[in-house]
């Protein structure tokens, strides 16, 4: 995770490197609201989208931003259940090298997968998203939305709320909110929550943890935690953690409310509050084409063998 | 290999665990036997290893392998693995059943049992199943395989933990009745379940999922009740936790006939040896905390531990070089285990040698109940020559790529080590050692 080359988790960012990346997204900002939302920053780079998790939002936010730079991007998404039948990934990892792409953008259900591509590969590999583990651009993009709506972050206090155990999400949010000096609070039942982490506080109370807040990043829950046995039913959980109308109440005025997408409306999030005008659903979904411009330019732009982010 | 009419070690300090012998003596081996032992033997033109400054101890033995035949024998075979085991100092070793098919029949362990007789290597105790077909639902036919040729004193569903604690109270009242020993792999699948690392710090950190200590605990606490209450000998496998040292050694104190090994990776390897996400470091039961590491340490000083076993796993390439989760459980450890346990404890002052080769040669012996013939006959005049003779001073790098073995998958590959197998002497052949491989 240290090589200069790849982005594999934001743990290796300082202050200093997400603060310039976000500089640089901020610019790329600007590009997308001109009419021509194109510049040329990485023509005759190719750029590959490597999937073995079905995410459209994600890869169409990848996709979109490298041609946004003028880069050539493949798509090349593996179903799960090929895995074990298929090409090893060590060989999909060395036919892409083969054919001289400049940069991978992967997303894996293992963590992990994206080092076992950077120690096979001489280019630049993106983690898109690798099991419980980690999805730092996801992070760097919620850090520039929070940066718009809040201005100056340090001090700030984020919850993640709901299932923080097995979200890279909120595992790769909590590092870098905590590396630009927001406090971090979790709220879960205990079952959902990862073990004790220093400078962390837990509270399985929602209601206690709302008036502390001035980010609410609600977490998606998947049913399947449910048939684990991590809680009893969907409408109890949704009872005693989800974000409604009447827990905004008992927020600050001006809380964001943030969620990585895609929410299941009246589970985590109720239809009221993704609507409501604290919701930065969709100014996430713009960040994130203007962050992931930054990032690909950064590692793929500039001079040959220049340093550039973690 | 070479069958030598007569050899001659000389100048070696002689450590027997069997019978409290540690002197510097001359062996002579004559016809695979020891023939003589003496202050000062006369060459007389035989043969001679000039050993001064060496070791030789009774050949190892160890509890735990893996030796993937029948079905895996892309993987290792009895052929490769008992070769390993005497590269590693091993004159004896007991292969655990999960095979494919599972050794869980009279048939297949006398097969197996004359087959590795015919190869004259190394010399193999087969484990057979608790349960037929490893299934864990009903009792495998234990006493068959106990009065076949293979004359099978140990049962494990190895690989797997017996969940069903009706099944694991009938095998142990069933194997009182001809004395076997039942090796329990203490692991509460449901506890276990989709785990990849210990769970803790470096599963914090890696985002994989954790393997709670209490997933081995919970069914060695339960193996303790059952072996009390049936008074079956019972026999732990790769233990790995603090509180399952404090649980076994508190049985022992109650006079519960069970016994306990451990693995050279949980001996001097912990989680936070996992940097990052290499499968070599990925092991059932998985490394665990410094703090388990010590207490397996003070299990081995005690006594709570009675041998180390390697847990010896060979996995192909192909199966090891892959994502994480995907990637099987296990390491090689036949080749490395003498020279990662003498340079990790004894040269760092955390065990005596005379206590490591104790746990593993006398140490196991006493845990399958084994006795002479069949192994620990010591060094004595008459005895079987069964012997390893080891280089203490020599410090090499360990290549999994030279092991005899076919497994590549070692945690401990490219490591610095001092001390290692100069030769095992299998009755009375010379087979060597790495060391004497590199010339002495």
């Amino acid at each position: 995770m240290v090589e200069r080359r790849h982005l594999l988790d934001v743990d290796h960012l300082n202050r200093a490197d997400i603060e310039s990346l976000l500089d640089t997204a901020l610019s790329f900002s600007e590009v997308l609201k001109r009419p021509i939302k194109k510049v040329p920053s990485l023509r005759g780079k190719t750029v590959v989208n490597l999937f073995y998790e079905p995410s459209t939002r994600t890869r169409m936010s990848f996709e979109v931003a490298a041609k946004r730079l003028s880069a050539d991007v493949l798509n090349f998404s593996v179903s799960a259940s090929s895995v074990e039948k298929g090409e090893s990934f060590k060989d999909t990892a060395l036919t892409l090298e083969a054919m001289g792409i400049d940069a991978v953008v992967v997303r894996h259900p293992v963590a992990g997968a994206p080092w076992l591509l950077s120690r096979w590969l001489k280019a630049c590999v993106i983690n898109a998203g690798d099991g419980m583990h980690a999805h730092p651009t996801q992070a760097l993009l919620d850090l520039f939305v929070l940066r718009e709506r809040l201005g100056e972050l340090e001090g700030k206090t984020i919850a993640f709320v709901g299932d923080v155990l097995h979200s890279r999400v909120a595992r790769s949010g909590m590092k870098a909110c905590s590396s630009v000096g927001m406090k971090v609070i979790l709220v879960a039942p205990p079952t959902l929550l990862p073990l004790k982490l220093p400078h962390v506080d837990i509270y399985h109370d929602f209601d206690r943890a709302l008036p502390l807040c001035d980010v609410l990043y609600m977490l998606r829950i998947q049913k399947e935690r449910q048939e684990e046995g991590r809680f009893p039913s969907l409408e109890e959980y949704t009872r005693l953690y989800q974000l409604n109308m009447q827990r905004l109440r008992w927020a600050k005025s001006g809380v964001v409310v943030m969620h990585p997408g895609p929410m299941n409306r009246g589970v985590e999030i109720s239809s009221e509050v993704a609507e409501a005008p604290h919701a930065a659903m969709t100014a996430q979904v713009s960040a994130g084409v203007a962050v992931r411009m930054a990032v690909l330019f950064s590692l793929l732009g500039g001079a040959e063998g220049s340093e550039s982010i973690a | 290999m070479r069958a030598l009419p007569e050899l001659l070690i000389k100048g070696a300090r002689v450590i027997d665990p069997f019978r409290g012998v540690d002197e510097k003596l001359d062996v002579l081996v004559s016809r695979g036997r020891i023939s003589k032992l003496g202050r000062r033997i006369a060459a007389e033109g035989r043969e001679v290893i000039e050993a001064a400054g060496m070791v030789l101890s009774p050949g190892f033995l160890d509890l735990h392998v893996h030796l993937r035949e029948p079905g895996r024998e892309d993987a290792e075979s009895l052929e490769s693995g008992l070769s390993a085991a005497l590269r590693g100092g091993f004159t004896a070793v007991c292969c655990m059943p999960n095979t494919q098919p599972p050794l869980d029949n009279a048939p297949l362990v006398e097969a197996l049992h004359h087959k590795a007789r015919g190869l004259r290597l190394a010399d193999l105790f087969p484990v057979g199943c608790i349960s037929r077909g490893r299934q864990g639902r009903e009792l495998a036919e234990m006493a068959l395989m106990h009065f076949s040729d293979a004359a099978v004193r140990a049962f494990s569903d190895d690989g797997d933990g017996v969940t069903d604690s009706g099944l694991m109270r009938r095998a142990m009242e069933y194997a009182t009745a001809f004395g076997g020993v039942i090796v329990s792999h203490p692991e509460d699948p449901y506890l276990s379940a989709h785990g990849q690392v210990n769970e803790g710090s470096v599963s914090q950190r890696l985002g994989l999922r954790g393997i709670t200590p209490l997933a081995e605990e919970v069914m060695v606490a339960r193996d303790l009740l059952l072996a009390e209450a049936t008074d079956c000998r019972l026999h732990l496998a790769h233990v790995s936790t603090e509180r399952s040292v404090r649980m076994i050694r508190e049985a022992k104190e109650r006079g519960v006939p069970v016994s306990a090994e451990a693995t050279p990776h949980h001996l001097l390897l912990s989680e936070e040896d996992i940097e990052s996400y290499d499968t070599a470091y990925k092991v059932n039961p998985p490394l665990r905390s410094l703090h388990d590491l010590e207490a397996l340490r003070e299990g081995l000083r005690d006594g709570t531990i009675d041998a180390i076993a390697t847990d010896h796993a060979p996995h192909t390439l192909e199966e090891k070089e892959r994502e994480f989760d995907y990637a099987p459980f296990g390491v090689v450890g036949m080749e490395s285990a003498f020279p990662v346990l003498y340079s990790g404890l004894v040269v760092q002052g955390h065990l005596s040698l005379e206590r490591l080769l104790e746990l593993l040669t006398s140490g196991p012996a006493r845990v399958l109940g084994l006795e002479a013939p069949a192994y620990g006959e010591g060094i004595v005049e008459g005895a079987r020559a069964d012997l390893v003779l080891l280089q203490l001073d020599k410090e090499w790098v360990l290549d999994a790529f030279s092991f005899a073995s076919k497994g590549r998958n070692c945690p401990f590959h490219g490591r610095s080590v001092r001390g290692g197998i100069f030769c095992t002497i299998k009755n009375g052949a010379v087979f060597h050692g790495p060391l004497r491989e590199k010339g002495g």
